[in-house]
């Protein structure tokens, strides 16, 4: 019998082996008299899960290199998840982590999103089309222009009305604007009475074929004043043209208080305040979010009483893109003529203050019954989980602003995603990642499907199934633990 | 302890493998049989501390103990010779107070003992709040005033379904868990599915569950099927004796009576400070001695299901 036996020498144990056993590690065996190594996981698979906790172990055969610093947590996304339709399923993943020794549940989803959109905020001066013009893809209305904001022009885009409240072609268009826009794709879109624009999430605007460079530094008022004492003793006028406000430095406050003479210039338009004027020309897209190419044209005679032949005048754009330079002659008419190297810098400096103008998208959904179903028996305990900040929502593991009020209607900036995060299915409607995280305790409390909670590691181990990105360090960790208020 | 020590010994021990499990937190090392799997908390300087101690410490224990392993395997008398290593000093310590009245070597505390050692190691050398060493089951643990650990215990060692848990406070007296059982890793002499104790240490856990599970029987019971323990491991320290490699279904009179028979034991132990609790689980059935284990195998479902 003892002849069967083979001596194992792996270690200093020196295990006698018998046919068909294993030694007392339970890591080599005799295999028909062979010694031969067994699958280490079956070994370890057991002492980790008898401490209570399951991690996959053959990920990686690395000598611990002595740091602290984790290889990497894990936060599952709901990107590919699937979603809870036909609406009252238990969200497709439940998973359980532990951050700082509490227990962890994230539940993701893919919600299908019929009540969505995003807000499209889009930098330029120009100007693109009236408030409440439609917006058009393929043709089709997918939304309108909403308020202009600093320096920029909103779009409010989708939204129920144009998904499934009108034509199957509008739903259909307005479906596929929004999948693009939000999975960082280019869609250029039309203005009723207005512009076509090339949109595109973190990429400057093209505007009627323009692309867009810079954000003005400010409106034409604000700039006189950022500028007024680098022009004083440069230059005895300057206009900065600006279809919102145009400031002109010797009328403005700020050339007042500096000493600047009149020289009496006379601006077509409204005026506001001293030095400050509305509607010098039409919007459009050229000087200042106007219409003009000649900057003359807002200007009207000048007053023979207090100008001067000789005087100098800059009109300058509010982002320094266009500008000119001109002398009074004899008969107190402007002359174009080179701008002189004492201003060139102002001017520079104009351009280089305005910040690179681009196209950001928030996409705007809210979380419907049947989506806040697939994560706890009471939908409602969901919302108020959400209100008194004990769940965090994230959306492809990106911050989300949860708008308040009833339910759970929120925004999120799309280009904090990883990529191609949306879907879409033929209702047409949206299909996104939404995850939300708990701790388990307050999972458990409002009624989750706690049975349905499964270990990170069950996922983790799906290597092929599953796609790991790296996660963007501007981006909080969902997991992390904040504070919260006491129920 | 510096840095360059700890390479220094995994130099000398090449089997040894240490690595930091994916979660970033808990240590995992593995010597030829032993196998630890360990955290410890604190601040992020003291818990490098402690692990850099546990590497080092860790990477002699297995040599030490197979250098008196012959003797390790023998019964423990109530006059054995200490013998010379640590590990094995914690060993005859937990193994003793059995002497003469049961059979028992000091393998039956090695599990617990190693785990004993290299808490030990970690805490002396580092600030600590709480840290544990998770020896296949057998575990140690550490808490600084205020702090305590929740812990689960299974049904069956082959079997992940929590039974229930229990908190283990600063105050109580155990910081240490160890689980025997005739589906374990190692042989016994008893039919429980899964003896769990706690004491004062692990190793002394350790032993005494090896006892408390022995005890757990139906002598010439034929559902049992028993084998010599030589007959499936040459060099086992049971030698001849018979360990169970199967038991069939019983009734529940029989496993009334096998389970009575354990707690029995328990008892004894837990009158002389031996253990501060225990749970004896047998074919579903499960058997409590001692206070703080009563939550061990609390089934009120939401428990189960928030730590599942």
């Amino acid at each position: 019998m003892a002849d069967d036996a083979i001596r194992c020498d792996a270690c200093p144990v020196l295990c006698y082996i018998k046919p068909g056993r294993t030694g007392s590690c339970d890591r080599y065996g005799n295999h028909d008299g062979k010694l031969v190594r067994l699958d280490p996981h079956v070994v370890l698979d057991r002492a980790v899960e008898r401490g209570d906790s399951v991690v996959p172990f053959l990920e990686r055969n690395q000598e611990w290199d002595g740091t602290l610093v984790s290889h990497g947590e894990t936060f599952v996304t709901a990107i590919g998840a699937g979603t809870t339709y036909p609406d009252y399923k238990p969200a497709p993943f439940i998973i359980a982590s532990q951050v700082k020794g509490v227990d962890m549940v994230t539940v993701v989803t893919e919600g299908i999103f019929s009540y969505c959109g995003v807000k499209v905020k889009i930098d330029t001066d120009r100007h693109l089309g009236d408030e409440c013009s439609t917006v058009r893809s393929q043709g089709e209305a997918i939304g309108h222009v909403t308020t202009s904001e600093y320096g920029s022009q909103m779009l409010s885009l989708g939204g129920v009305r144009h998904l499934t409240g009108g034509s199957r072609q509008e739903g259909v268009a307005t479906c596929d604007a929004l999948l693009n826009l939000c999975n960082g794709r280019a869609v250029e879109v039309e203005i009723d009475d207005g512009a076509r624009v090339v949109v595109q999430a973190g990429k400057p605007p093209v505007v009627d074929g323009v692309q867009e460079e810079r954000m003005r530094v400010g409106c034409g008022s604000a700039t006189i004043g950022m500028f007024a004492k680098q022009w004083f003793g440069k230059v005895d006028e300057v206009v900065v043209v600006d279809d919102h406000i145009t400031g002109v430095l010797s009328e403005h406050q700020a050339g007042k208080l500096l000493g600047v003479a009149e020289t009496g210039i006379k601006l077509k338009g409204r005026r506001s305040t001293p030095g400050r004027y509305f509607q010098v020309a039409e919007p459009g897209t050229s000087w200042g979010g106007t219409n003009i190419d000649d900057p003359l044209s807002i200007l009207g005679k000048f007053n023979a009483k207090k100008a001067w032949p000789g005087l100098s005048l800059l009109m300058v754009s509010t982002t320094g893109e266009h500008y000119a330079y001109f002398e009074l002659g004899e008969d107190l008419k402007p002359r174009k003529t080179e701008l002189p190297e004492t201003l060139r810098e102002s001017v520079a400096r104009i351009k280089e203050n305005c910040e690179p103008a681009l196209c950001t998208v928030l996409f705007m959904g809210g979380a419907g019954g049947s989506l806040r179903a697939g994560v706890t028996e009471n939908p409602v305990r969901l919302t108020h989980s959400v209100r008194d900040a004990l769940t965090r929502v994230t959306c492809g593991g990106a911050p989300v602003y949860v708008w308040p009020g009833g339910g759970i209607t929120f925004m999120a900036d799309v280009s904090r995603m990883p990529q191609n995060a949306f879907g879409y299915v033929p209702t047409p409607a949206l299909v996104a990642p939404i995850e939300f995280t708990l701790k388990l305790a307050d999972y458990a409390a409002f009624g989750g499907y706690v049975e349905q909670v499964r270990p990170l590691s069950s996922i983790v181990e799906k290597q092929d199934q599953r796609k790991r990105v790296i996660m963007r360090t501007d981006n909080p960790w969902p997991l992390e633990t904040r504070p919260v208020k006491k129920k | 302890m510096a840095v360059g020590d700890a390479t220094r010994e995994k130099e000398m021990n090449e089997r040894a493998q240490i690595r930091l499990l994916p979660d970033g937190r808990r240590l995992h090392l593995n010597d030829g049989p032993i196998d630890l799997i360990l955290e410890a908390f604190g601040t992020p300087g003291e818990i490098q501390k402690a692990y850099r101690v546990a590497c080092a410490r860790f990477a002699t224990v297995l040599d030490e103990l197979c250098g008196e392993l012959a003797y390790l395997r023998q019964a423990c008398s109530a006059h054995a010779e200490w013998p010379h290593g640590k590990v094995a000093r914690r060993m005859l310590a937990a193994v003793m107070p059995y002497a003469g009245e049961y059979f028992i070597t000091p393998m039956a505390a090695v599990a617990g003992a190693v785990a004993d050692e290299i808490l030990g190691a970690m805490v002396s050398a580092a600030d600590l709040s709480r840290a544990y060493v998770n020896d296949g089951g057998d575990i140690a643990l550490h808490l600084a005033p205020g702090e305590e650990f929740v812990v689960g215990m299974i049904e069956r060692p082959d079997r992940t379904s929590l039974l229930g848990t229990a908190t283990i406070y600063s105050s109580d007296a155990a910081r240490g868990i160890a689980t025997s059982g005739w589906r374990g890793r190692s042989f016994s002499l008893g039919i429980a599915d899964a003896v769990t104790v706690l004491s004062d240490r692990a190793s002394a856990a350790d032993a005494a569950a090896t006892t408390i599970a022995n005890a757990v029987d139906l002598p010439r019971h034929p559902a049992v099927v028993r084998l010599p323990a030589c007959e499936l491991a040459p060099d086992s320290d049971l030698g001849e004796r018979l360990v169970t490699q199967g038991v069939g279904e019983l009734s529940v009179c029989e496993i009334d009576r096998a389970l009575a028979s354990g707690a029995t034991t328990a008892d004894a132990l837990l009158r002389i400070g031996l253990i501060r609790g225990a749970a004896l689980s047998l074919q579903g059935e499960t058997r409590v001695v001692g206070e703080v284990a009563t939550q061990l195998v609390s089934t009120r479902s939401e428990r189960r299901l928030a730590h599942a």
